[in-house]
């Protein structure tokens, strides 16, 4: 029997990122945020509240040794042990399993600080759509929250249902967006928002002639629909943001925003990181107001 | 801040908000709620930066909550719900 090749489409590609021009020698407090996802699992490192490095990875079926290898990732090719780390802090589904954290702060105050650092203080809504859940959340100028709202009931419409969808079809789950647009004419969305329905619901379009492009539409549609339904309730306040793997996405994202109206605001860094970002960030506030920096790094 | 706890699903929205602006942490909806949905909590887990106690829907009950409170709500001549009367602040309000 000829071995069958197995392909994952799902898979995206793990970076790590450190800022060349940095010097964290000097610094007074570095500060580590580690946001391990359902998905991802992302650390970042902080000197005095600058972003020094960073890493992105696929979180692994051991949430601990998840954190472990995301932090390494970072550190690579850095000389900073892990004691020299002031203050660290756990976020995200799994943020209880941080084993080096010295405390953890929910994702919904990491994204929305983390949103104000990588996309400015003008954002005033922040869309995170991650691995299993949505978190619509408002946020003032200084990245404070003003109103929130998390679905980690269900998850439809999040980036774990994209990336079965992708394995379905045979498509590189990075490659979704591009190629959701190549449609002669835009499809209705798939009826069911339901990941397990949706899918059977794709297996039958394909049948009934329907090109990967179409099927892919349809169902990036479907997920634009479902994410609007829960912004609509916190309300959609420029700058919009969105945080996250899926904000890679522009198949769901740019049939998202033509229903919301506004235009998303764009930013340089990693979307995935916001929540690790938010964490350090609030590692380095800890520290200043003195209840941080436990690991006797005397502060200038 | 307007915490919205609760959930979206094919048959509609379960929200329950609580504005922690108002609310004091006094835990009077904790006393009124037959269900024991509420709880306090001495820190907003969602504002870390602020050090005061504040009422917050349990972490085991926010995924149930149709069914939580549907004790409550009978479908015909509803009466005041215990949690919104019991918070002289009026933080608390439901979705449905």
């Amino acid at each position: 029997m000829a071995e069958e090749k197995q392909e994952e489409f799902w898979r995206w590609t793990e970076s790590n990122w450190r800022n060349p021009d940095l010097n964290w020698t000097n610094g007074r407090f570095i500060t580590a945020g580690i946001d391990v996802g359902s998905v991802s699992s992302q650390a970042v490192v902080m000197v005095d509240g600058q972003i020094l490095a960073y890493s992105n990875m696929r979180t692994g079926s051991d949430s601990p040794n998840s954190a472990r290898n995301a932090l390494k990732y970072a550190l690579e090719g850095l000389e900073i042990g892990e004691d020299r780390i002031a203050y660290c802090i756990g976020t995200g589904y799994g943020r209880v399993n941080v084993p080096m954290a010295d405390r953890t702060i929910t994702e919904i105050a990491c994204h929305a600080r983390g949103a104000n650092f990588i996309y400015g203080p003008a954002v005033r809504t922040v869309l995170d759509v991650g691995g299993q859940d949505i978190k619509v959340i408002q946020c003032d100028e200084r990245g404070k929250v003003t109103n929130f709202l998390m679905n980690d009931k269900c998850a439809a419409g999040t980036g774990r249902g994209m990336e079965v969808f992708a394995d379905l079809l045979g498509v590189p789950v990075t490659e979704v967006g591009e190629r959701s647009f190549r449609v002669k004419e835009e499809p209705s969305a798939v009826s069911s928002i339901c990941v397990v329905y949706a899918k059977s619901e794709a297996t039958g379009l394909l049948r009934k002639g329907w090109t990967t492009e179409e099927v892919l539409a349809a169902y990036c549609r479907a997920m634009a629909e479902r994410i609007h339904s829960l912004v609509e309730r916190v309300g959609a306040t420029p700058e919009f943001a969105v945080t996250g793997g899926m904000a890679k996405n522009r198949g769901v994202m740019d049939r998202l925003m033509n229903i919301i109206g506004i235009e998303r605001a764009r930013t340089g860094w990693d979307t995935q990181i916001a929540g690790a970002v938010g964490a350090a960030l609030f590692a380095h506030a800890l520290c200043r107001q003195g209840k941080g920096g436990k690991k006797g790094l005397d502060p200038r | 801040m307007l915490a919205n706890y609760g959930y979206k699903d094919g048959s509609g929205d379960y929200f329950i908000t609580i504005d922690t602006d108002r609310c004091n942490g006094c835990g009077d909806c904790v006393a009124a709620c037959p269900s024991e949905v509420f709880e306090v909590l001495d820190e907003d887990p969602n504002d870390p930066l602020r050090d005061e106690p504040v009422a917050v829907v349990a972490a085991d009950k926010k995924k149930k909550l149709k069914y939580e409170c549907s004790a409550c709500k009978p479908v015909s001549d509803r009466p005041p719900l215990p949690c919104v009367e019991a918070c002289k602040a009026g933080a608390i309000s439901h979705s449905w």
